[in-house]
């Protein structure tokens, strides 16, 4: 952030004198600490991967996650505050909920990132609340095939091939950038987000990390689910693989 | 009556003296489903007719509905009330999908989530017009179950609704209940198909145009509608009735 507040930061509802509204970038501050979630988009499927940290090796493996199904065929993959994003994936259940149960055809992606974009964008307006800080990614299928969705702090959204969140957003955006996603199939995306995930985890900020992995695509029959464990397997195991061989890299040289 | 519709009851009337007067008979209707345990699993057929009155309105109806991966249920009675029975459903396996644990919810559980909605609406004296049947398999175990209107429960190895009650019970009582442990797939059929049949001889309402569908460990199979053999040549020697 090139300047701090001074003064005009409090509130929302403030515009800065150079336009802008420093409560919103706080929130996206919030974001960045919280664990790296990728999204890759493929031709046929989506798939997110969220590196979920855990502060304790107390917690029961595969406890609370951080991809939410929102219908049959949507998913949000959180990061953030960690309460935010609930209240979103919650707002997000009954707005799909709602729309089904009123036109009684699947939830139109469309239109529930538009409702949601305005949720969040209405938390932006007011002295009296304080703007989410979270920035779910959408994954979701419908006629027009997989899309991926990112919502950011202040309300805006857009549809990306590939896209990162969190902590070590950057590292891993370059890596996505790198990735053929146009010729990819869905289950490559699986192994190279997997791959990301590990690649951008930094071991001496945190040390335990569990990976989730949850996709939609032709071969989960348009259903937004986790990864079965066979390819969730295969792509831990490809995960780990490359990391070893990156070490020996860095030791050629 | 000359009632208004109220808000809270949007299918109710109001009557003069401030009383409710809710649905008091099924408008478009369903006749027979009929369900038998068998070797592999369970196995239930319904027609493909949604009379209105007499009159054989919908000849394209499906009512055989499955709920999760191992849940069938069939409806017979008012068609409108199984629709908003379906979305209910529908619901509740979202709100299942959306937990996202692993956990499946089972025929069981499905059977009594309805019977719970059809006691409470009787309970209201507003029933939902139907008679169901649910049928599964959960841990390896088949189960049919009833629902009826006033929520009135009963678990047998075979099991009809509507005429068929009265026309088909007999039936699978005599070649079926007692062997169900050794039913073959094709002798399951064949009982049901003869059922139908006599059925579609003997009931005004009913349609040869019918569904099958079972649930066996390796999930559920809805067939395609299909027509059943009839044979109409006794009919000549009928005497008494019109020509």
């Amino acid at each position: 952030m090139t300047s701090i507040g001074t003064g005009y930061d409090l509130s929302v509802s403030t515009y800065s004198p150079d336009g802008r509204l420093f409560q919103v970038e706080y929130a996206s501050k919030a974001v960045d600490n919280s664990g790296t979630a990728v999204g890759l988009r493929t031709k046929d499927g989506v798939v997110l991967a969220v590196e979920k940290i855990i502060p304790t090796n107390l917690e029961v493996p595969g406890s609370n996650r951080r991809i939410y199904p929102i219908d049959k065929h949507i998913g949000f993959a959180s990061s953030g505050w960690l309460p935010d994003v609930k209240s979103l994936v919650e707002r997000a259940r009954d707005e799909a909920w709602e729309y089904q149960s009123t036109y009684r055809v699947p939830t139109s992606p469309k239109i529930l990132s538009e409702r949601m974009g305005l949720f969040i964008q209405a938390y932006t307006l007011y002295s009296s609340v304080r703007p989410f800080g979270a920035s779910p990614m959408m994954a979701c299928m419908d006629e027009d095939g997989p899309q991926l969705i990112v919502f950011e702090t202040s309300g805006a959204y857009y549809g990306y091939k590939g896209c990162a969140t969190g902590k070590a957003k950057q590292l891993a955006k370059t890596e996505i950038e790198k990735l053929d996603l146009e010729n990819m199939s869905i289950r490559d995306a699986i192994k190279e987000a997997a791959r990301i995930i590990y690649s951008v985890h930094d071991d001496s900020k945190d040390k335990l990390f569990e990976l989730e992995l949850s996709w939609i695509s032709e071969e989960s029959n348009r259903q937004f689910c986790k990864v079965p464990k066979e390819l969730y397997d295969e792509a831990v195991q490809y995960a780990q693989k490359s990391g070893d061989s990156d070490m020996e890299d860095d030791e050629d040289l | 009556m000359n009632g208004i519709s109220s808000f809270e009851h949007p299918n109710s009337t109001v009557t003069a003296d401030g009383t409710y007067k809710h649905t008091t008979s099924p408008i478009v209707t369903g006749t027979s489903v009929l369900a038998l345990k068998y070797k592999d699993g369970v196995m239930l057929t319904a027609d493909c007719l949604a009379s209105y009155g007499s009159l054989a309105r919908f000849r394209n109806v499906e009512r055989l509905h499955p709920v999760g991966k191992n849940t069938i249920i069939g409806a017979s009675g008012d068609m409108s009330d199984f629709q908003h029975v379906q979305n209910q459903l529908n619901g509740l396996m979202l709100s299942e999908h959306v937990t996202d644990d692993d956990q499946v919810l089972g025929t069981k559980s499905i059977y009594k989530y309805l019977s719970n909605i059809m006691y409470n609406r009787r309970s209201k004296v507003n029933p939902l017009w139907n008679k169901f049947i649910v049928a599964g398999l959960e841990d390896g175990e088949s189960f049919l179950g009833f629902v009826d209107l006033y929520g009135t429960t009963y678990k047998s190895p075979v099991m009809a609704t509507g005429f068929g009650a009265h026309i088909a019970l007999p039936i699978l009582r005599k070649y079926a209940e007692a062997r169900c442990d050794t039913l073959t797939e094709e002798e399951a059929i064949e009982i049901l198909d003869n059922c139908m049949r006599v059925l579609y001889y003997r009931d005004a309402r009913s349609f040869n145009k019918i569904q099958r569908a079972k649930v066996t460990a390796s999930g559920i199979e809805i067939t395609a509608p299909y027509s059943l053999e009839t044979n109409w040549d006794f009919a000549e020697s009928i005497i008494g009735y019109g020509a």
